[in-house]
């Protein structure tokens, strides 16, 4: 039994800040606008959009007519809205004087 | 340096360096360890990243961040993870000492878990054990995401707290709580008394408490729903609830409900959701997925998970928005697993 210790070394890479801005995505999973930052990687968001479509057409298998999602991770808050088909996404950073409220 | 820094504790830890995340994360699986420190700026993987991974695959480890890194956000995250310790690298001697403080006390801390031994006796059995050996000591329960805490001088009951309670009623609210970890931590002589009636009488009263709500929630269940199972009813009871649906395990059909009609497709629609979006968390570096909640005109959704059981819990409109989470942590909280 010990202790790891381990301390940054040259060359670390670079921290991905939690993105704040939002996405569209049309009905055929396209992405039409974006304000997010352009280091933030345009595969999560494409994938995070069709997620969220997917579970929005699978609520409505289930007889669940959702027009809001939230996903509320740790520190970070992103909320869907349905577009007929498409949807509109917003990132929000959790930090400590923020509120998790939605309406 | 640091290496230097930490030879200094005063227990002599054997001390072991990697020089990326990944080297760390294979020692981490090659043998057991205590205690992590790492930064976040890394080179190959940053330090979310492997705290991420950590966290996951060794949930018993303690963690520490120590970076130059000075950033709000940054130290949310970090906290959101579950690391136990966010700390500044330090500039000056006193600044060293602290941290070295925080070490020892973190290394202690994990050194004095003395529950291995007596995992299978329920809380009540624990507090008995202390009061009538005359310990001192304070224990610490988690019940999921809740922590609780009693103190224990010369084998009388202090002082209990939870997140919204003091005294007696901390007490009784831990003690509600079906399943949970605990831990000893050692004594606090100084804490100040709120808790008055002897262990015994505190513990017939909650023993009767107990019995009244089982009592309570049958008589419901019969009036409500008699199939309904006795782990739900407290769940299905529970104000602005709706509706109830819990699946368990990865049997798609072993699913209980209460007051909805096309369970059995909420419940797999339960499933699909949280299994679609947790990727995310380590995609996004933000934290574990929580919740999920979802609104429409009628009623708002919550989904959420503890364990292998998955929740999704209808509420009422009326229910407000941020009242969801810490609703839905108490609703868990009920669930007897």
């Amino acid at each position: 039994m010990g202790l790891l210790n381990f301390f940054s070394k040259p060359n670390p890479t670079a921290l991905l800040r939690l993105p704040s801005g939002s996405f569209t995505m049309d009905r055929h999973g396209q992405l039409i606008v974006s304000t997010l930052p352009s280091t933030f990687p345009e595969d999560v968001a494409h994938d995070l959009g069709r997620a969220v479509m997917e579970t929005f057409a699978d609520a409505r298998k289930a007889g669940l007519h959702l027009d809001k999602l939230v996903l509320q991770f740790g520190s970070l808050r992103v909320s869907a809205r349905d577009l007929s088909g498409g949807a509109i996404v917003f990132f929000s950073p959790v930090t400590p004087i923020s509120t998790s409220a939605i309406n | 340096m640091y290496g230097e820094i930490l030879g200094q504790l005063s227990t002599k830890p054997e001390i072991h360096k990697a020089n990326n995340g990944a080297r760390a994360m294979a020692m981490l699986d090659s043998e057991p360890f205590h205690l992590l420190i790492c930064d976040l700026k890394m080179p190959k993987m940053d330090g979310l990243q492997v705290l991420s991974v950590v966290r996951r695959q060794h949930p018993h480890l303690r963690t520490v961040v120590l970076t130059s890194l000075v950033d709000e956000q940054f130290r949310s995250r970090v906290y959101a993870l579950g690391v136990d310790l966010f700390w500044q690298k330090p500039g000056s001697e006193q600044e060293i000492k602290q941290f070295l403080e925080c070490i020892e006390s973190l290394l202690g801390r994990e050194g004095s878990v003395g529950f291995r031994g007596v995992q299978s006796k329920s809380l009540v059995d624990l507090i008995q054990l202390e009061c009538i050996s005359h310990s001192s000591s304070v224990l610490r329960i988690s019940n999921g995401i809740y922590t609780g805490s009693i103190w224990i001088n010369e084998g009388e009951l202090i002082d209990a707290e939870t997140e919204d309670a003091r005294g007696e009623a901390a007490f009784h609210k831990i003690l509600s709580w079906k399943a949970g970890n605990f831990e000893t931590l050692p004594p606090n002589r100084d804490r100040e008394r709120r808790i008055l009636q002897s262990y015994n009488a505190l513990l017939l009263e909650n023993a009767q408490a107990q019995d009244e709500a089982y009592h309570d929630d049958a008589s419901w269940v019969a009036g409500n729903n008699p199939n309904l199972s006795p782990q739900l009813a407290p769940l299905a009871r529970y104000d602005g609830v709706e509706f109830v649906v819990v699946a368990q395990g990865t049997n798609k059909d072993k699913f209980e409900s209460h007051g909805i009609e096309a369970a059995e497709k909420v419940a797999a629609w339960t499933r699909t959701s949280l299994a679609r979006f947790r990727p995310f968390a380590d995609r996004l570096q933000a934290g574990p997925l929580e919740q999920i909640e979802a609104v429409n005109q009628e009623r708002r959704l919550a989904l959420a998970e503890q364990g292998d059981t998955e929740f999704c819990v209808g509420w009422r409109a009326s229910v407000k928005a941020e009242s969801l989470v810490p609703r839905m942590k108490k609703l868990l909280s009920l669930w007897v697993s």
